[in-house]
């Protein structure tokens, strides 16, 4: 295509320099026939036509993959959706111990804090470790990345490096301290 | 000399193609080593094998599914870039392969895509040389694709015309020639004026894709604050009150998935989180 285009170019500019060689209407009369070439092969479009094709394609165009094809240690383990996570957590929890609580009295429930104190002394260790522990990792990564997030908004910290070292650290000592608070506390 | 070149490579691929699927027919190019693949069999160490899984889908058959179609190409016969694949898969294996490309140096922003999970751009991207894993090759997340790696920017172009990306002043200069700033006001133009508008950082952003259709996203937030930062310019206050509802500026959670991804290592995270000081104090 380039090459044909070139070819035309050269005729269509050797056709309008003055030439001695060749008097001037001549060449343009052939030219006229190879210019119009191109038109007749391909079929023109109306711009209205064009127009309805366009809107036609843009009913069936696919949205392009996003959660699925994205790097999943950044969208999935980048530490910002886990403060959303882990605060939908903690509220919700709030708001079924709250509902439950309330409701305690007429299902006969014992929810007071003695009775629940009791209970979590009368568990095996496991369960009451492993208990402490789903709510603790919870509460320490809420704690910490919502701490950066505080920083973030004084605009600091946005380097590259750190970005990704902050996430590694929040991810480690939220484990860290959750193991501590579960086992040790 | 482009057109010298097709046209001979025509010439050969008319009489060598046959009528239906991709073929490889031989044509060589300058930077191509003298060890052909004829002579050492596949997996031989002159030859090293990459396989490219990328994207298709076509607008002239909508009812087909996307779908990812995979190609080999040998590296050592193929330059440094993705782009360099890209362009050698679309000369040498299938001509229908689509995507945008231009400069090939980083500069205008067309070819980018999503290269093996983060969006970058295809021209500054190296091919790991590690043969064994594919790679995969996706439209800019969560737009709409016109033709297999082209995705759809009207949006995001409307979306960078709203925020008026011109110098906005009332008062003439000074000395009646240009308008002057000090040293350190220019500095601060720095790391922004250089963003090409590739859209890498915007398509990478979950706010983005779930919000497109009110939130600006880290481009054009970007571009924003090039004009809220620049001290020559003086329609801040109506600039900041077009920012100033919930979902212009503040559906950006910090995620920083813009600064990770940036092609020309900018900082849109750094720039919007400026942005929300400078509306907060």
């Amino acid at each position: 295509m380039n090459s044909s285009r070139v070819g035309v170019r050269a005729l269509r500019q050797a056709a309008s320099k003055p030439n001695t060689f060749f008097s001037h209407n001549i060449p343009r009369l052939a030219l006229a026939n190879l210019q119009t070439r191109g038109a007749a092969t391909t079929p023109t479009l109306k711009p209205e036509d064009a127009q309805a094709i366009l809107a036609e394609q843009r009913k069936r165009r696919p949205v392009s993959p996003h959660l699925s094809a994205y790097d999943y240690g950044q969208t999935w383990f980048g530490s910002s959706i886990w403060t959303r996570i882990t605060g939908s957590i903690f509220s919700g929890s709030l708001y079924l111990f709250s509902a439950a609580y309330v409701i305690a009295p007429l299902t006969g429930w014992h929810l007071e804090s003695a009775s629940l104190a009791e209970a979590a002394a009368a568990a095996p260790y496991a369960l009451k470790s492993g208990v402490k522990f789903l709510l603790a990792w919870p509460f320490a990564f809420h704690l910490f990345n919502g701490t950066r997030h505080l920083v973030w908004d004084f605009a600091v910290g946005f380097n590259r490096t750190i970005i990704k070292q902050g996430s590694w650290v929040i991810w480690t000592s939220s484990l860290v301290t959750a193991l501590g608070l579960a086992f040790l506390v | 000399m482009a057109a010298l070149r097709s046209t001979s490579s025509r010439l050969l691929a008319a009489a060598s193609r046959p009528a239906a699927g991709p073929t490889m027919f031989a044509r060589t190019m300058a930077s191509v080593s003298s060890a052909t693949t004829e002579a050492n069999p596949k997996g031989s160490a002159d030859t090293r094998m990459k396989s490219f899984q990328i994207y298709r889908w076509n607008p002239d058959t909508p009812t087909e599914k996307p779908r990812m179609q995979t190609y080999t190409l040998d590296l050592n016969k193929t330059g440094p870039m993705v782009l360099d694949a890209l362009v050698r898969i679309k000369n040498e294996l299938d001509p229908t392969l689509t995507f945008r490309r231009s400069c090939r140096e980083g500069i205008c922003g067309s070819c980018a895509m999503n290269i093996n999970g983060t969006n970058t751009l295809a021209c500054l991207c190296r091919i790991p040389t590690d043969t064994t894993k594919e790679m995969k090759i996706y439209p800019l997340p969560h737009t709409y694709v016109v033709k297999d790696l082209v995705p759809d920017l009207t949006y995001f172009y409307k979306q960078y015309k709203s925020i008026k990306p011109y110098l906005q002043r009332d008062t003439p200069a000074p000395d009646g020639r240009e308008y002057r700033q000090s040293k350190a006001d220019r500095k601060k133009l720095d790391g922004l004026y250089e963003c090409i508008l590739c859209a890498c950082c915007s398509t990478s952003c979950p706010s983005y894709w779930w919000n497109a259709e009110e939130y600006l996203g880290p481009a054009i937030l970007l571009q924003s604050y090039r004009w809220l930062a620049d001290s020559r310019d003086e329609k801040k206050a109506e600039r900041q009150a077009a920012l100033d509802n919930s979902m212009s500026l503040y559906r950006c959670h910090t995620i920083l998935n813009c600064t990770r991804t940036c092609p020309k290592g900018l900082n849109p995270g750094l720039a919007i989180a400026e942005i929300k000081k400078s509306m907060a104090f």
